[in-house]
């Protein structure tokens, strides 16, 4: 292509330097230093997407981050697309692949176009009234609808093949924004010596430097100064400058995420360098300094590709030495696009007109555009556009004592457009800084702020490079102050200085039916002015509601250019000012920001930990299959010989009823409790008694919350009269401590106990059945195993296998059962020993899929399972655990609170299913009555719900109100396709009368 | 992010250090049972739920262990002091006017 827009040898791009991309498969050439806009710019192409809701042809309205239209897909390879990415922000590079977005099925010729016509069938709001009527148009009308028309941009399928960084900085002083204003704070700060920081998402410094080549400072072309600013600051070695770095959110204490885009500008990025890295700064102080956002005019085809800010042309000229077009048409309520059409003027650009809604311009301007050859239209309005892919004219007004006059038609290929100025104060939203109207500036400036912060510049309303750089100055130096640092405050002599004022304006006006004019507001999300109008006439009055209503500013450019707009149309709508209607809430990220920058390198492996015991490796080597519990990886079950999950588990079961079974216990939490009144403080904190607990004897212990409901289990031994060694349930083990350490240092610190988590101190070995008192009795040394001299429910410290133990004699399956508790480095030695003692006794390993059913058989509770945070010891048919004698524990003055003395609670129960081959699905509801008309009143839910092996038949536990008074009563639980039914009974299926733990 | 100063190690540090743990000077009635099922109910459940100043708990949990008292500010979300456990309600009408 010719690039017949580009100015030789003008601008900051390297015009010795092609660069060739391709833009929907055609090859474009740019330059070194070009964006994906001003490449295509400078090839005349302004037409890059279509429209969101209506489909309409859009080009490049910006040339900054905040573009709302010229959104693109671009991509490097597989997994490395990345859509809407800004044209106005990507760099170019050799090979760079760049798709238009939201087009079918080509960007000339678009299907959904069709919608443009249709306009009126899709106002605001179309979304809540549209779709809810009537409900069977759902699946094949709307949702395919909304899916066809949401057309932002396709995301890939693929993993995203690249890594991404992450870092802390502590700074004194972040400036954002290279602008003049920042450039003048970073050489205040820097010159100090406070260690200074100064950011900017462009891959240059300079801000409206660049695009103000013709300024002088200090005697020196604007470009001359800004290289020897940069190259101060380089020198200074307390200064950091980060270009292509976007400050996406400010937080509390200043705290500020930085986002630094690293290879997306590169044709070859070195092997294996992160994508982006995400700072997370903490700056003593903070100056923000990110100058203002221009704003675009409310007309009828203000949207067509062609029309743009003022601003943006003169970026792109002075920048990228590229010409918007060869024949422009302004359209102003400010000065500062008088100066753009001036600048374009001067480079070749035949300027029509300048249109100015305001009736009086300083004779400066009209007198220099005159002698431009420039027509000066002051007092004039523009009341619509031609043009089907780019504009091709525009129709002007007179504007007499609120009259619009007779239009005419000016023939142009680029319109640019300035409502006047926006601070950029997003940053300055995030922190819950106020911001208060100034009518002079006709702008929303900063108020009162929340955080060590300056604001600079253009941000606070002033205009000009000069009173950029003072003020910039002035914050910088204040910022050093702030940070103990003596700093100066520099002067700067600036020429050729163009400062100039506005007005604030509202949709221009026309001679035309308003109703029907596409005069738009939010570009991205294509919402008019109609359609603020129009929620207003519906009755929303709350900024807020308007914003959500019409989806004015939800886009993602969190309406940098059209929030003012909307919100000085919704004022007029609501007969109010603009500041008693206010303005939405800006929110981080500043800019659309990859999920990958902010995950950083908490992915795969790294998302969590994976806790592991010290046997994992030897499960691992049998080929266990694993599940996760609270971090761990535990064992589920051991296939052998190419067994299913069903008769793995049930081979398990077989072996620990009839001979015996192994089991890696050692994720139970564990908590050394010790000190004079660790029984005292027991005696608070469980429901049971432990005062007059013998040493060498363990308990059953229950834990409630203050409100009555269980909390958590786990069996409690006491090891001497100081000393107790306390179990708690996998997942609870950290929230237990917590909450005894809570009690002991907030309501009892009073009392003389040390608590100490020693989960991962100890491996567990689990040996439980028939044969287990015969497999361990041989290694075991110091301690006689027979049931008379250490009976259930009996621990002691002696040596097993060589070492040094703490031996219980406790059952979670209602068979004879022991837990070795081992230091865990000895954890898988003990394990491998009992292995081999057991071989001639049918020893299994076995999983926790096992050790649920094995429980569950004896009706045991699994805490979190079979309670959900509002089941007592009574709903458990846990009473018994309840110490009688006891005056006070955690929670025992709940369990008289009028709702938990009630009848009709919800109570444990066991559930046979009339076909016992039936495994009952865990959390299905439970009804009286399948016959009732919908909604059916459910009376409860299964709560675990297995095959048992040793009944030859499944079981069940469930929650159900009044459970243990309906015993032998036959509910039902309706099913998808069928009802099925079931018999309550005891929760205690095998072995009842606990005969197995008597041997 | 939040910095927080733990008045038990006497250090200000990232948010992640800590966790929140409720309102402050919500004491455990030292015999519940005697009390009435309204009276229990409130200590329960019923909290001051402010706008602006709130007396609340947290503990180093990643750090030293301690649970501690603060004052902060339900809008602004920043603290106004940390103090220890045990220690009465500071009055911070009288601690600002003694600062100015
Ligand atoms: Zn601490």
């Amino acid at each position: 292509m010719t690039q017949a827009f580009r100015i030789p040898g003008a601008g900051r791009v390297d015009h010795a330097k092609p660069v060739r991309f391709t833009f929907d498969g055609k090859t474009v050439e740019g330059r070194e230093g070009d964006t994906v806009a001003s490449a295509l710019l400078a090839n005349g192409i302004h037409l890059l997407g279509r429209s969101f809701k209506y489909h309409r042809p859009r080009g490049i309205v910006s040339a900054g981050s905040e573009e709302p239209n010229a959104l693109v897909g671009t991509s490097r390879g597989p997994g490395r697309s990345e859509p809407n990415t800004r044209a106005t922000m990507q760099e170019v590079w050799d090979g760079l692949t760049v798709e238009s977005q939201n087009r079918w099925p080509g960007l000339d010729f678009d299907v959904g176009a069709i919608n443009d016509r249709f306009g009126r069938f899709l106002p605001a709001g179309f979304y809540y009234k549209t779709f809810m009527w009537p409900r069977s148009f759902w699946d094949k009308v709307y949702e395919p609808f909304i899916r066809r028309a949401a057309g932002l941009g396709r995301s890939p399928t693929e993993p995203d093949p690249d890594h991404y960084a992450s870092r802390h900085l502590h700074c004194d002083v972040l400036v954002v924004g290279s602008g003049p204003a920042g450039l003048a704070a970073a050489l205040s700060a820097g010159r100090s010596g406070a260690q200074t920081v100064l950011v900017d998402e462009h891959a240059e410094m300079g801000g409206t430097l660049l695009s103000e080549p013709g300024v002088r400072i200090d005697g020196q072309g604007a470009w001359g100064w800004l290289d020897a600013a940069l190259a101060e600051l380089r020198g200074l070695p307390n200064v950091r400058l980060m270009t292509r770095t976007t400050a996406i959110g400010y937080y509390h204490q200043n705290m500020v995420g930085l986002c630094q885009k690293l290879t997306d500008h590169m044709a070859a990025p070195p092997e294996g360098a992160p994508r982006e890295r995400l700072w997370r700064v903490r700056a003593g102080q903070v100056v923000l300094a990110q100058g203002a956002i221009e704003k675009p005019l409310v007309f009828d085809g203000n949207d067509r590709p062609g029309v743009m800010l003022a601003g943006a042309a003169r970026t792109f000229l002075h920048r990228f030495g590229v010409k918007v077009g060869h024949r422009a048409v302004v359209v102003t309520s400010h000065d500062s696009a008088w100066h753009a059409a001036f600048d374009l003027a001067r480079a070749g650009v035949a300027v029509a007109a300048v249109v100015d809604v305001r009736p009086e311009v300083s004779r400066v301007l009209t007198g220099q555009a005159e002698a431009l050859g420039i027509e000066v239209l002051t007092g004039h309005t523009v009341t619509g556009t031609t043009g089907r892919l780019r504009v091709a004219s525009v129709r002007v007004n007179p504007v007499r004592g609120g009259r619009v006059g007779a239009g005419r038609t000016i023939a142009c290929d680029a319109l640019l457009m300035c409502g006047g100025w926006t601070p950029s104060l997003h940053l300055f939203s995030h922190t819950k800084g106020s911001l208060a109207w100034d009518a002079g500036a006709g702008a929303f400036l900063p108020d009162r702020k929340t955080e060590e912060c300056e604001i600079a510049g253009a941000g606070r309303g002033l205009w000009g490079i000069a009173a950029a750089l003072d003020d910039g100055a002035k914050a910088g130096a204040a910022a050093a102050k702030a940070m103990g640092r003596v700093a100066g405050v520099g002067t700067f002599a600036v020429e050729a200085d163009r400062t100039g004022d506005g007005v604030v304006v509202k949709e221009l006006p026309t001679d035309r039916n308003a109703g029907l004019a596409k005069a738009f507001i939010d570009f991205q999300n294509d919402v008019t002015a109609k359609d603020i109008r129009l929620a207003v006439r519906e009755g929303m009055r709350s900024i807020e509601h308007v914003k959500r209503y019409t989806t004015n500013g939800m886009a993602t450019d969190q309406g940098k250019l059209s929030n003012i707009n909307g919100l000085m149309i919704a004022a007029d709508a609501l007969g109010k000012e603009a500041p008693q209607v206010g303005l939405t809430t800006f929110r981080p990220p500043y800019t659309p920001t990859t999920f990958g920058a902010l995950a950083g390198y908490h992915k795969g492996s790294h998302f969590e930990v994976t806790r592991r015991t010290p046997i994992d490796a030897w499960a691992e080597a049998q080929g266990a299959v694993f599940e996760p519990v609270a971090l761990w990886r535990r064992a589920w079950y051991f296939p052998q010989f190419g067994e299913d999950m069903h008769a793995a588990v049930a081979r398990e079961c077989r072996a620990v009823r009839t001979q015996v079974g192994m089991f890696d216990a050692s994720t139970l939490g564990k908590i050394e409790v010790v000190g004079p009144d660790a029984a005292a403080f027991l005696e608070r904190m469980y429901t049971n008694p432990w005062a007059r607990l013998q040493p060498g004897r363990c308990r059953y212990g229950l834990l409630l919350g203050e409100d009555g409901f269980i909390r958590d289990d786990g069996v409690i031994g006491r090891l001497a009269d100081d000393k107790f060694h306390v179990t708690t349930t996998t997942g609870g083990a950290a929230r237990v401590l917590n909450m005894m350490e809570d009690y002991l240092q907030t309501e009892w610190p009073d009392l003389d106990v040390w608590l100490t988590s020693t989960t991962e101190q100890w491996a567990v070995v689990a040996l439980q059945g028939p044969n287990a008192r015969t497999v361990l009795e041989p290694l075991v040394e110091g301690l006689d195993l027979s049931d008379a001299a250490f009976p259930h429910m009996a621990v002691a410290e002696c040596t097993v296998a060589g070492f040094p133990a703490r031996l219980f004699r406790v059952s979670f399956t209602g068979e004879l059962g022991f837990e070795v508790n081992v230091p865990a480095r000895h954890g898988l030695a003990l394990w491998e020993a009992i292995w081999a003692a057991g071989q001639p006794h049918g020893i299994t390993a076995y999983g926790t899929e096992t050790m649920h059913i094995l429980r569950a058989e004896k009706g045991f509770i699994l805490v979190g399972q079979d309670t959900d945070g509002t089941v007592t010891p009574g709903d458990a048919g846990l009473d018994w655990a309840i110490g009688k004698q006891k005056k006070d524990f955690v929670g025992k003055r709940s369990l008289q609170r009028p709702d938990i003395v009630a009848k009709g609670r919800k109570q444990l129960v066991g559930l046979l299913t009339e076909d016992p081959k039936v495994v009952l699905e865990e959390g299905a509801q439970i009804v009286a009555d399948p016959n009732q008309p919908l909604p059916m009143t459910m009376i409860g839910h299964v709560t675990s719900s297995y095959w048992s092996e040793a009944m030859g038949r499944s079981i069940a536990m469930a929650l159900i109100e009044g459970g243990r008074d309906r015993m032998g009563e036959v509910l039902h639980i309706p099913m998808p396709g069928r009802t099925l039914r079931a018999t309550v009974a005891a929760a205690n299926f095998v072995d009842p009368d606990g005969l197995r733990l008597k041997v | 992010m939040l910095l927080i100063h733990c008045p038990y190690c006497d250090e200000t540090l990232p948010e992640p250090e800590f966790t929140y743990a409720g309102e402050a000077h919500v004491a455990r009635p030292a015999d519940p049972m005697a009390l009435s099922d309204e009276e229990w109910r409130d200590f329960l459940f019923v909290r001051s739920n402010p706008r602006g100043t709130h007396y609340e708990r947290w503990r180093h949990i990643n750090g030293c262990g301690r649970f501690f008292n603060a004052i902060r500010d339900t809008v602004t979300d920043k603290f106004a002091m940390t103090y220890r456990a045990g220690e009465p309600r500071p009055n911070l009408d009288a601690l600002k006017e003694a600062a100015e």
